[in-house]
């Protein structure tokens, strides 16, 4: 058995647990959902003669204090919810297994395991869920563990099935340490960047949900929550925030990205810029998250609107990794797929 | 939102922070005109209105549109191909869309980045920033020499606010008391690179205290320095150019226009006649293949001889990723091919052709194509479309192909044309093309002679005695294998790249700078309350600032240790300050 055939098998492994962690979170969620309902079930009986199902603005505030202390709290004094906990530790597992995949390919291949797209995928991923689990010590962000853990199921999995290729010799112009340099600060600005879309997107469905909420205050009906576990999780402002302080990291390595990838062009194509498709793909990401910055503090765009650039700058990384290594003409033609 | 929007923490109080654009979250007070349609704005001159228009271009909204419209205009330029990157891909473009071509063109979506529309985009938006960054800077200089600001009224307005009440101990008045615990303060703050101010003021001690003034330099140096990169990429144009040449193994080169330059784009300020005359010489270039089936090529390596006019030759390698420097130019691998030494003859016996001749290769195995073209035959002009396999195959079909990069079993095959080649009136003809319009093919598929077919050292006659063809083995000239091979180099010099690079850098520190230094004012104030003093600390974020609660809790903490560890006024303060 070769150490790539180990690396395959240990993938395997790892994805069957990462969708284990992802049911367990999914449970954790519901379980959040069914807790949130009973509290307001609960309300509802003993204010039916008070008159009023929608929560008083005190209610709101009070849920929001207690969902960012509970954000912000140390490991040893966070929710004892099983599940999440369940959940964490088969992440953790499952990142083992993954951490195990990628360098068994490195050894495989004897050099650094990211020269090609099975290969990006796999160690992106990997920074994607060791960058989660870096900031579950600082914040309780268990609450995103269903979609990370879905997130990588869904791009290790398609990776595996359609970008798998055998270990190759390095192409000429890869030959450089930038390759370790450049490529790896990439795929940890993405990892950065998915986290805050994460956030962006739990923003943009708790804002939704505060809206309703704010509009039921007073009211007689109880607000319609599709969603009822946002109601245990921070407010749109703190996930704004959080996603914000999560790309503003990515954007900073992104940049670095950007110069390492000019010095490297300079030395691999006689030209430090040369608008190919990947470069311009690369500046455009750059753009829209400098878009991002600028719009959280420009008056009307802070909250929903730039919560949806991060989205766009998260859609556009996607992009690139995938249509644009697989199908665009150019010079970075890594992909190591057939054309 | 359903709780307070975190800037209203700097809506607070008035502050003189950063000058922001009026439409800046942390722009408070006056709704600037950016505000559109404002109806309290009084009737316009033109002065008025540049003033207007000038607000407006500068404003956040507005370079935000300009950002993502930057963003949006500069994909077409990956989806079409561009001109700068990919002149082939356009010709073919060209071939396949006859009919969308012309508006395309008109439109500019060959050259994108050079387009009408996308300067303007990118043009507005740098004096947009300019015009932000401008006034903030001079704004920035006199706030880093300004002090704190006077501490607020009532400090409990602030959303970081603590406060305790420490006994006075015995002996002590309650002022005292309080100055003193303001000094420890003042102390702990300085310590901690803040700027402090003391205001006290009838028996109210407090202190004021500001720190991360370098958030807003990072900010102005990242702005300066991206206008820095446009700056050097826009001169240093002028000053940039590059050339490309092909080099036959034995063959040299000469840096100078007309000599060795198969292509040449000087900048518009570059004297091409004061080119150095260097010259490089390939002696020899290696490339391993992968066996079959991957057969991929690598570890390209060009050996020259290069020398300086007047000076001892050198003995360097140029490779992929290592190009080598000549008198500030950059030399670059950028290809290699088979350069097939072909002598033709004509029907008198007379050599009329005898050169290596550069194959473009047309696959990852390496089939390539190239053109030969005879004037002067003593009769008519001759010209051949060849083919070169360095390891011939036959496919089903009958046709053949190469079934991998090396020299394992070469094969050259020509179609041969009679005829007026089109050199003759001057115009500018590609080496590589051929065109056959003013010919009679008289070897190959339409001919009654089929194409030609030959190995190294192996000779074929041209039909109708018009001479004969020969692939001249190159091992009999004493050289390694049976064909040549060619490099093509392209050669740089720009020499506005380190200037990029210096204010690419400079942009990065500067970011890290603007986004991770927190700003912050701090306030401590301690009012004698009978027997005991209220303290009280506050902390006002400038910017985002996810630490400030942590900051506020932390001093107040550090405080009334210190303050426990030293109760008494008298004598401990003087020493401890500065």
């Amino acid at each position: 058995m070769s150490f790539d055939d180990i690396s395959v098998l240990l993938l395997w492994t790892a994805i069957a647990i990462y969708t284990l962690g992802f049911l367990a979170f999914t449970v954790d969620l519901a379980r959040r959902s069914e807790l949130a309902i009973k509290a307001q079930d609960a309300k509802a009986r003993t204010l039916v003669a008070a008159g009023g199902g929608g929560q008083t603005i005190d209610e709101i505030h009070a849920e929001e204090a207690a969902a960012k202390v509970a954000l912000e709290a140390a490991p040893s004094k966070r929710g004892r919810y099983l599940f999440a906990r369940l959940g964490v530790v088969l992440t953790t597992i499952g990142f083992l297994f993954h951490v195990g995949a990628d360098v068994t390919r490195g050894i495989a291949a004897g050099r650094v395991p990211w020269s090609n797209n099975y290969e990006f995928a796999l160690t992106g991923t990997m920074l994607v869920v060791m960058v989660f689990l870096t900031v579950l010590v600082k914040y309780d962000l268990r609450f995103l563990g269903a979609f990370i853990n879905g997130l990588i199921v869904i791009l290790l999995g398609g990776a595996a099935l359609a970008y798998y290729v055998e270990v190759v010799p390095l192409s000429d112009p890869l030959k450089s340490v930038w390759l370790v340099i450049h490529v790896f600060v990439a795929s940890l600005a993405s990892a950065f960047f998915a986290l805050a879309f994460a956030l962006s997107i739990v923003q943009l469905l708790q804002s939704r949900r505060e809206r309703v909420a704010l509009a039921a205050v007073g009211s007689d009906a109880a607000p319609r929550t599709r969603l009822p576990f946002l109601r245990t999780l921070p407010s749109a402002e703190v996930l704004e925030s959080l996603a914000y302080r999560f790309a503003i990291i990515g954007f900073v390595l992104w940049t670095f990205t950007l110069i390492a990838g000019a010095i490297w062009a300079n030395d691999a194509w006689g030209r430090y810029w040369g608008f190919d498709t990947k470069e311009v793909w690369t500046f455009v990401i750059w753009v829209v998250y400098a878009g991002y910055i600028h719009a959280r503090a420009t008056r009307g765009w802070r909250g929903t609107r730039s919560a949806w650039l991060s989205i766009v700058g998260f859609t556009a990384v996607l992009f690139n990794f995938t249509i644009v290594n697989q199908f665009f003409q150019g010079l970075h033609s890594y992909s190591g797929l057939p054309s | 939102m359903v709780s307070r929007p975190s800037s209203d923490r700097s809506g607070a109080t008035a502050v003189d922070g950063p000058l922001r654009p009026s439409d800046h979250l942390d722009k408070t007070g006056e709704r600037g005109a950016a505000d559109d349609g404002s109806p309290t704005q009084p009737v316009l001159g033109i002065v008025g209105w540049l003033r207007w228009g000038w607000r407006q271009l500068t404003s956040m909204r507005t370079a935000l549109v300009l950002l993502l419209l930057l963003a949006i205009a500069a994909i077409p330029g990956s989806l079409v191909p561009q001109r700068s990157a990919d002149p082939n891909g356009v010709t073919q473009w060209r071939a396949t869309n006859p009919d969308l071509y012309p508006t395309f063109e008109t439109l500019q979506l060959f050259d994108v980045y050079s387009s009408v529309w996308f300067s303007a985009i990118y043009i507005l938006l740098f004096i947009s920033l300019i015009g932000c960054v401008l006034p903030r800077t001079k704004h920035h200089w006199k706030a880093l020499r300004a002090r704190p600001p006077r501490t607020p009224a009532r400090l409990s307005r602030l959303d970081d606010h603590v406060e305790s009440r420490v006994a006075v101990p015995e002996g002590e008045d309650a002022a005292g008391h309080a100055a003193h615990a303001v000094d420890l303060a003042e102390a702990q703050l300085r310590s901690a690179r803040y700027r402090v101010e003391r205001y006290d003021r009838n028996g109210v001690a407090s202190v004021s205290a500001e720190r991360g003034y370098l958030r807003e330099t990072g900010n102005l140096i990242f702005h300066g320095a991206l206008v820095g990169v446009l700056l050097s990429v826009g001169i240093g144009g002028g000053f940039t150019y590059t050339g490309q040449t092909v080099i036959t193994e034995g063959d040299g080169f000469v840096n100078s226009l007309g000599l060795g330059y198969t292509s040449f784009n000087p900048g518009r300020f570059v004297d091409t006649e004061a080119l150095t005359p260097y010259s490089i010489t390939l002696d020899r270039f290696d490339v391993t293949y992968a066996p079959p089936p991957s057969g991929q090529a690598g570890d390209f390596a060009a050996h020259v001889t290069t020398r300086f006019p007047g000076q001892k030759a050198e003995d360097q390698v140029i490779e992929v990723n290592h190009p080598i420097t000549m008198a500030g130019d950059r030399v670059y691998l950028m290809g290699n091919g088979y350069a097939p030494t072909i002598t033709v003859r004509n029907g008198a016996g007379d050599v009329v052709f005898s050169e290596s001749v550069p194959f473009l290769p047309q696959s990852p195995t390496m089939t390539s194509s190239g053109v030969v073209k005879i004037p002067d035959t003593g009769g008519e002009q001759l010209g051949l479309v060849g083919f070169f396999y360095p390891t011939v195959a036959t496919l089903q079909s009958g046709a053949l192909t190469s079934a991998y990069g090396d020299l394992v079993d070469p094969r050259l095959t020509f179609f041969v044309y009679e005829g007026d080649l089109g050199i003759d009136n001057g115009d500018a003809r590609s080496v590589y093309a051929l065109d056959t319009d003013g010919m009679t093919e008289i070897a190959g598929r339409n001919a009654d002679t089929p194409s030609l077919e030959l190995s190294p050292g192996q000779t074929v006659q041209l039909p109708g005695g018009r001479g004969s063809v020969t692939f001249e083995d190159e091992t009999k000239n004493g050289a390694a294998e049976s064909v040549k091979r060619y490099v093509s180099l392209s050669i740089h010099n720009d020499s506005s790249a380190p200037w990029v690079l210096a204010f690419a850098i400079l942009a990065m520190v500067g970011l890290f700078t603007a986004l991770f230094v927190p700003r912050r004012r701090m306030w401590v104030k301690a009012t004698p309350d009978g027997d005991a003093v209220t303290l009280e600390y506050a902390g006002l974020a400038r910017g985002e600032d996810p630490a400030i609660a942590i900051a506020v809790a932390d001093l107040a903490r550090r405080h009334g240790r210190v303050l426990d560890d030293e109760p008494a006024s008298a004598p401990a303060v003087p020493a401890n300050v500065n």
